[in-house]
């Protein structure tokens, strides 16, 4: 499994990209490997949320995972890519494979959590 | 057993186009014999125990007093007076259980789950496969039982499967797992995990105990009367069966494809009428790897059951279209 530097991580296996006041989240390597087979990404919808809760779905033939927001902020885009081709998870879960996009309220949060050495030893 | 060694997807296809093997030592090996194993079965199980031939398998059930299914099986019949079961592992002691509550003398059951190992090859390379592995053989023909040893060691062939392709399952005891497994891995078999088992099973509308067959279920309502013998002498559940058939069944076994595109439905879904009455729950459910579109199985009352019944499944809240089609689902 891969886990890039520059991103932080949450226990759930989402990851998180801060550019400026934008997070971009996703699904990790380590998660998409263990769902295998992704079919169906339930999008969330624009608007404001807090942390911790559910906003997307994603199916594997496996299971449905939900995904839940690990910062709190608005939600400004989604991955409409994931309609047509929900396996982009998959095959490139940190960069095609995105899932949401949010102004977070304040860019400090992502302090609370790992970096990708600490989320590589939590899942070793 | 895992779910995945690669990908669902893949270990399905592989099954469908080439050959795939599944570890399947789960399962439960029961034998029967005695003088009287014959006449028992055939009260204890629903197939027609007595026009079994020796050397030849089929599936059958163990069904309670009110004709509901505690278990599916295969039941093989290795030699006149010798049997073995090959059952649910979920249901190994439930089933002995009741066998040894209605056993009766001249009748011997032996439970040797423990002490076998189990593989499924499954695909169309099978056949070869297995002459590959087992030094020359060719297989029994389908539904075929070959009783046989390799190196001094007995193994169990029968042609039968749970995915639709041409196969086999081969039980041998624990010890030679590991040299049949990698003997088969030799021939090119791709071992595949729980996860295909069970989205193969499902394109076919083979039901899985648990979710399809329950003991508040009949093999009738399961679309499976034509491996229940309802015309042989008397046996556990026949009475029930015999009512339920005479006085019509209320509700179905259907297989449902979802029509539009969606989240993949899942077993204990909500099915509802095309006017959102609710009908029943998906007893199965996924993607068809094979159609890419979401299928399933619910018990539906006769009325909603007919081919082409327009209806909706509730999948968190949201109704997407679905209907219900002939099975299987999966057609070469």
């Amino acid at each position: 499994m891969t886990a890039p530097d520059k991103l932080h991580y949450t226990r759930d296996h989402e990851w998180v990209r801060l550019e400026g006041e934008i997070a971009t989240i996703g699904i990790t390597d380590h998660a998409q490997e263990e769902l295998s087979d992704v079919v169906f990404v339930e999008l969330p919808d624009l608007g404001d949320i807090d942390v911790g809760s559910p906003v997307a779905v994603v199916e594997s033939v496996k299971a449905a995972s939900d995904i839940y927001t690990p910062i709190a902020g608005e939600i400004i885009e989604i991955n409409m890519d994931l309609v047509a081709d929900p396996a982009k998870i998959n095959t490139d879960p940190y960069e095609g494979g995105w899932i949401f996009k949010i102004r977070v309220s304040d860019p400090t949060q992502v302090n609370n959590l790992m970096d990708a050495s600490s989320y590589i030893a939590s899942v070793r | 057993m895992p779910v995945v060694y690669s990908s669902i997807i893949e270990e399905h296809q592989t099954v469908r186009k080439e050959v795939g093997v599944f570890d399947i030592s789960h399962m439960g090996q029961v034998f029967v014999s005695g003088r009287s194993s014959t006449s028992w079965l055939n009260r204890m199980l629903g197939n027609d125990v007595a026009s079994l031939e020796v050397g030849n398998a089929h599936y059958t059930f163990l069904l309670n007093e009110e004709g509901g299914v505690i278990d599916d099986l295969i039941l093989y019949r290795l030699g006149d007076k010798n049997y073995l079961l090959v059952v649910n592992a979920s249901k190994i002691e439930e089933d002995l259980d009741w066998l040894q509550k209605h056993g009766e003398e001249g009748v011997e059951i032996l439970n040797d789950s423990s002490e076998w190992a189990g593989m499924a090859i499954q695909g169309r390379k099978a056949c070869e496969a297995y002459f590959g592995a087992s030094g020359g053989r060719t297989l029994p023909k389908r539904n075929g039982v070959d009783d046989l040893s390799l190196e001094g060691s007995r193994f169990i062939v029968c042609r039968t499967g749970y995915t639709g392709e041409d196969g086999f399952e081969l039980f041998c005891p624990k010890s030679m797992a590991s040299q049949w497994w990698e003997g088969f891995l030799a021939e090119g078999v791709k071992p595949c995990g729980l996860g295909s088992r069970d989205s193969l099973r499902l394109e076919m509308c083979y039901p899985l105990n648990g979710n399809d067959l329950t003991p508040e279920r009949t093999p009738l309502e399961a679309g499976l009367g034509f491996f229940v013998a309802l015309g042989k002498d008397e046996f556990v559940g026949g009475e029930a069966l015999r009512k339920q058939k005479k006085e019509g069944l209320k509700k179905r076994l259907v297989a449902i494809e979802v029509t539009e595109r969606g989240a993949p439905p899942r077993a204990g879904y909500p099915v509802l009428s095309e006017n959102g009455e609710a009908l029943g729950n998906l007893s199965s459910g996924g993607i068809s790897p094979c159609s890419q579109k979401g299928i399933g199985l619910a018990y539906l009352p006769v009325a909603s059951a007919k081919i082409g019944t327009k209806l909706a499944i509730e999948i968190r809240g949201k109704k997407i279209s679905a209907q219900v089609v002939k099975k299987p689902f999966y057609k070469k």
